[in-house]
């Protein structure tokens, strides 16, 4: 297994109440699978992508990933987890407005203190088709480079899952269906995808889907 | 992450903000500017006191009467200093090359239809010598004129301008209070010394100032200079002891007299323009503490703004850390940048005052690198407070930031 949890769980107090956003999640991704975890808002969802994302710690439970247990771990450790081992996709892109798009997909790996950063930024950046655009910033690009820029980000330190959030959302349709299948093409040559969205259509290009219901998987597969 | 990479992209964040980064540097601009042209006022001022003082001549102890103790309350001098203590002193104290008895006191001195107060200045031949004077023309008086009363005067340079203004006053004669003088010769000028400007006075022999224009039989001041090489202390206790036992003072007696040598008058006087350059540099500090405040709010408005910055570097994997020091090196850039144009401003402002104002200025090695380091550690220490704030913020939460 890539990615295993058993019995994962997060609960948030808000103000009086309690919420139990993940109330025990059992989840199991092989490697080169492409999964969608979907669900409506206030599911858990986020949460969960959270968690998988090493972004945040179970309060109970445990999450292995790429055979290691992650699920208790400092916040800098955490970082260090998600620059090895996990590539973002953001809805709203997320890049650096000030860098160009090379230097945008250079800095996970000058943050991992790697020093053939600009080699492989380039490489990255060829893959998802942008080779011609190395040196233009975010804002001379349009939406659907800038989410390739972020896909080639996403790759560029060769992660163990590749984990897009909404990845589509601001896009039009046709420059959606052209970023899902770049997605697609980069699992058939053996990345494990994860895509989280609660958009149907987007969730039938994945072979597997995952969905989340009041913080417990209700597993349709 | 490379320390270069970070410093780039911080240089690239200043430029983007250019009005703002400038004003965050302003405070330290003027912070800096000031330190350094107040440090450099304090050192003008310290070289000139000292200056002043070495140029009253070397070896020099200058001896004067006690003040008049009044019921506890000492005011005015006692008049126990006599022509014969000066040649007691100069008989029998070991170490002694010369000295000269001084009476003085301020006069009217009138030449034809000019006429100015100035100060008219008893002394012996050996005074010129003892006090570096130079006689720009003219002659001084001789033992001669000094036994017999002279009615003779060697003008200061700035009186015998005032007086005399192009005319030759050589020979001339000149009236001080009641009683005509000739003028023998005209001093080269010193310059203000500050508490006193040795070219505006009157030298006369100190017998006739004494006798015929101040009517006393004290004297004001005797100026002692030791031969070369001898120990200044023991000179000083040689001349204590000859004038304790001329004025019978019991052992256990306070003198009624004091010796100053020139050691101590230099250390009271560098101590002084210490105690001055520390008040003004004091003040100066007080804004770079400012414009360390200004950095800090500045840097405490970028964090919230690149707060979604912030959650996408630390998604990618940045540290903690990193994130601190991307935020400090922004800080440390604003505050060194600001330094480094301080002290420019610094120097012009020190430049400035030395050539359109009396005081001088010496802008010091020293005070520039204290200006550069105290201004790097204001960037440190007002940068740290906002770079914490960013480096600790919740991943997820600063990712949501709108």
């Amino acid at each position: 297994m890539m990615l295993e949890t058993r019995g994962l769980k997060k609960t948030y107090i808000l103000g009086e109440t309690t919420v139990h956003a993940l109330d025990g999640v059992d989840v199991d991704i092989a490697e080169g699978e492409m999964a969608a975890i979907t669900g409506p808002s206030g599911s858990g969802k986020s949460t969960l992508m959270h968690i998988l994302g090493c972004l945040d710690t179970p309060d109970e439970g445990t999450y292995i990933l790429a055979g290691e247990d992650v699920s208790r771990l400092s916040g800098d450790q955490l970082a260090s987890i998600r620059n090895r081992r996990i590539g973002f996709v953001f809805q709203s892109f997320n890049l650096l407005p000030r860098l160009s798009a090379l230097e945008n997909v250079e800095l996970p790996l000058l943050y991992g203190g790697r020093k053939d950063a600009r080699g492989a930024a380039e490489n990255a950046l060829a893959t998802v088709g942008l080779g011609d655009r190395m040196g233009h910033l975010p804002a001379q690009l349009s939406g659907g480079q800038r989410q390739r820029v972020a896909i080639a980000r996403a790759i560029v330190t060769d992660p163990a899952i590749l984990l897009a959030d909404e990845p589509t959302g601001n896009l039009d349709s046709v420059t959606g269906r052209e970023i899902l299948a770049l997605l697609g093409r980069l699992n058939s040559q053996g990345r494990t995808v994860i895509l989280v969205t609660h958009d149907p259509s987007v969730a039938a290009s994945c072979s597997r889907q995952i969905r989340i219901r009041d913080g417990r998987v209700a597993e349709g597969d | 992450m490379l320390v270069w990479t970070t410093v780039k992209a911080a240089m690239r964040s200043l430029f983007a903000n250019k009005l703002r980064s400038f004003l965050a540097m302003l405070g330290i601009i003027i912070g800096v500017g000031a330190v350094i042209s107040m440090l450099a006022l304090g050192a003008g001022a310290r070289k000139q006191i000292l200056g002043r003082v070495t140029s009253m001549g070397t070896n020099l102890l200058i001896v004067r009467p006690g003040s008049n103790p009044m019921g506890g309350v000492r005011s005015g001098s006692m008049e126990t200093l006599r022509l014969e203590d000066a040649q007691a002193i100069l008989r029998k104290v070991e170490g002694v090359w010369q000295l000269s008895p001084l009476a003085m006191g301020r006069a009217q001195v009138t030449y034809t239809n000019q006429n100015t107060n100035t100060t008219v200045m008893g002394a012996a031949g050996t005074y010129f010598s003892i006090r570096s004077f130079e006689i720009e023309k003219g002659r001084p008086f001789t033992s001669v004129e000094e036994e017999r009363s002279g009615r003779v005067a060697v003008l200061g340079s700035s009186v015998a301008e005032l007086l005399f203004g192009k005319q030759d006053p050589l020979g001339e004669k000149i009236r001080v209070k009641t009683v005509n003088f000739k003028v023998i010769g005209v001093l080269k000028s010193k310059g203000d010394q500050g508490w006193f400007n040795p070219d505006d006075m009157v030298l006369t022999p100190h017998s006739t100032a004494m006798a015929l224009v101040f009517g006393q039989i004290h004297l004001n001041e005797i100026d002692v200079q030791a031969r070369e090489g001898a120990d200044l202390k023991e000179v000083e206790t040689g001349i204590e002891e000859v004038l304790r036992a001329r004025h019978r003072l019991r052992p256990g007696e306070e003198n009624d007299f004091f010796v100053r040598n020139q050691a101590e008058i230099l250390e009271m006087a560098s101590s002084f323009s210490r105690t001055f350059t520390i008040l003004l540099g004091g003040i100066a500090s007080i804004s770079l503490l400012v414009g360390g405040i200004g950095i800090m709010n500045i840097m405490l408005v970028t964090v919230t703004e690149r707060t979604r910055e912030i959650g996408v570097r630390k998604a990618i994997g940045a540290r903690n850390k990193d994130i601190l020091r991307q935020f400090l090196i922004e800080s440390l850039l604003i505050s060194g940048m600001g330094g480094i144009f301080g002290i420019g401003l610094g120097i012009a402002a020190a430049l400035a005052i030395g050539a359109f104002s009396e005081f001088q200025t010496v802008v010091s090695l020293g005070s520039v690198a204290l200006a550069l380091l105290v201004s790097a550690s204001v960037g440190v220490f007002f940068g740290l407070y906002p770079a914490r704030r960013a480096a600790r913020m919740n991943p997820i939460e600063a990712l949501r930031y709108e």
